[in-house]
């Protein structure tokens, strides 16, 4: 079992090695039809947290070297596509508004220029912690039209749908959402659909799985036949969840195993999903990299459509993008790993990102830079 | 951005809380856990308690978040080459 607080390092280093041994007898016995001995074994993060978590704990190297941890669209920052960047620029500049939003998002390149820069010449920008934030701004400036970024996944939609309740309580006139909210199993399934880059199992997110609960993988576990194993983000919580993906696969099963039930419920929090459903509905939403995927967004249900930011001011969001060499797209899919983008550490650094993978402590390129780099 | 941090729910006055994250005192939305009571130790994201966990829970997330930052301070001790961020 993963490590608790009580327990002392020598405790946690042989749970760690009684984990990585049974991973290698697991990785050993694996049926060499489906995985030929000399091929790769495939597993997949989709969570940002966990991205990071694995390059700092080193865990790459704990493993057999034909077992790969490959990192998926988990960041929401990065998967956020350039137009969306693009609208928020457009919408800080105009008179009367300020854009409210996540600090990362503040250096994630436009086709242009980003909204710290146009910060700089007077377009106004606020970074919050958090939408309640969005809400107390537009409580006290009423003279202007705070617009919030909505960005996240399920862990964070939640907040974003009550605050558009209360918002719509309270009667401020003032206050919008340029949605940007994205669905983690939409996005698992497109990648198992356009079988460009080889998934053999999913380590699942833990707190987006707060919410929509463990069960939430089933579908994707029997209908692509890949394990999903809901993981915590302490090293031994996730070798704990890589072992366990891999004892399914050498036992010829594919199943949603909740390896984070401390935290994580098989229904998830019922309450912060009928809070999202109250507000908002599945939408089709463009992701960077992945292109529009069905679904697999929230948008406001017409029943708050005076508080969508899109429709007050007239802006869209698409899945076009101006790339201009950065690969962060196919670092998104799991096509490539960082250091294969031409731009990697040589143009692209955190100080001076080109694209968002780079800008977000939980990019890909920005822990690969950080953590994994010779 | 997923990132949650694990803290007690010392106050409250109806969804608004106040939640002690080692030693801090934050303030925290109670709207979607409503079965939260004072005492309890809950999950905190982007202003909001997201789930109640139990103490030993609360305790390990707090020891993930201090070797967190104490990884983050030899990173900024270690004389970091230009252009690091």
């Amino acid at each position: 079992m993963p490590k608790r607080a009580n327990e002392t390092p020598a405790g946690a280093r042989a749970t760690r090695d009684r984990l990585c041994a049974r991973i290698a007898e697991h990785t050993a016995r694996l049926d060499a039809d489906r995985f030929p001995a000399d091929g790769p074994v495939s597993l997949m993060e989709v969570c940002g947290t966990h991205t990071v978590a694995i390059h700092r704990a080193g865990l790459r190297g704990l493993l057999p070297a034909r077992l790969r941890l490959v990192s998926g669209p988990g960041c929401p920052v990065c998967v956020t596509p350039q137009s969306y960047v693009d609208a928020l620029i457009d919408l800080a500049q105009r008179p009367g508004v300020r854009v409210a939003t996540y600090g990362d998002m503040v250096r994630v390149p436009g086709r242009e220029t980003t909204l710290e820069r146009v910060q700089g010449d007077g377009a106004r920008v606020s970074v919050i912690y958090g939408v309640m934030d969005a809400l107390k701004l537009a409580r006290d400036r009423t003279d202007e039209q705070i617009v919030f970024a909505g960005v996240g996944f399920e862990t964070t939609a939640p907040t974003t749908a009550v605050a558009v309740k209360l918002a719509r309580s309270a009667q401020l006139g003032n206050f919008t959402v340029l949605g940007a909210h994205k669905l983690i199993i939409p996005a698992m399934t497109a990648l198992l659909e356009g079988g460009e880059v080889r998934i053999d199992g999913f380590l699942c997110p833990g707190h987006v799985s707060v919410v929509i609960g463990a069960d939430a993988y089933r579908p994707v576990a029997s209908r692509f036949a890949r394990p999903c194993v809901v993981a915590g983000f302490e090293p031994l919580e996730m070798l704990d969840a890589i072992e366990r993906i891999l004892r399914q696969l050498a036992g010829g099963r594919a199943e949603a195993e909740n390896a984070y039930a401390k935290v994580v419920s098989a229904e998830g929090n019922r309450a912060a999903w009928a809070a999202i459903e109250e507000v908002f509905e599945p939408a089709d939403t463009p992701w960077r990299g992945l292109g529009t995927i069905p679904a697999s967004g929230l948008a406001l249900r017409e029943a708050f459509a005076d508080l969508d930011a899109a429709r007050r001011f007239g802006v869209r969001v698409t899945d076009q993008e101006d790339a201009r060499g950065c690969r962060c797209g196919d670092v998104i899919r799991g096509l490539i790993e960082p250091p294969e983008c031409p731009l990697f550490a040589k143009v692209c650094t955190p100080v001076n990102p080109v694209g968002p993978c780079m800008v977000s402590r939980e990019g890909n390129c920005q822990a690969h830079y950080k953590y994994a780099r010779s | 951005m997923c990132l949650a941090v694990a803290g007690k729910l010392i106050d409250r006055s109806d969804n608004d809380g106040v939640v002690d994250v080692r030693g801090n005192r934050v303030r925290a939305r109670l709207d979607v856990v409503p079965e939260v009571e004072v005492g309890d130790h809950v999950l905190l994201h982007a202003g909001f308690a997201i789930t109640v966990i139990s103490a030993d829970e609360a305790a390990a997330t707090d020891q993930a978040f201090e070797e967190l930052e104490r990884a983050e301070e030899s990173e900024r001790n270690a004389g970091r080459r230009p252009g690091d961020a």
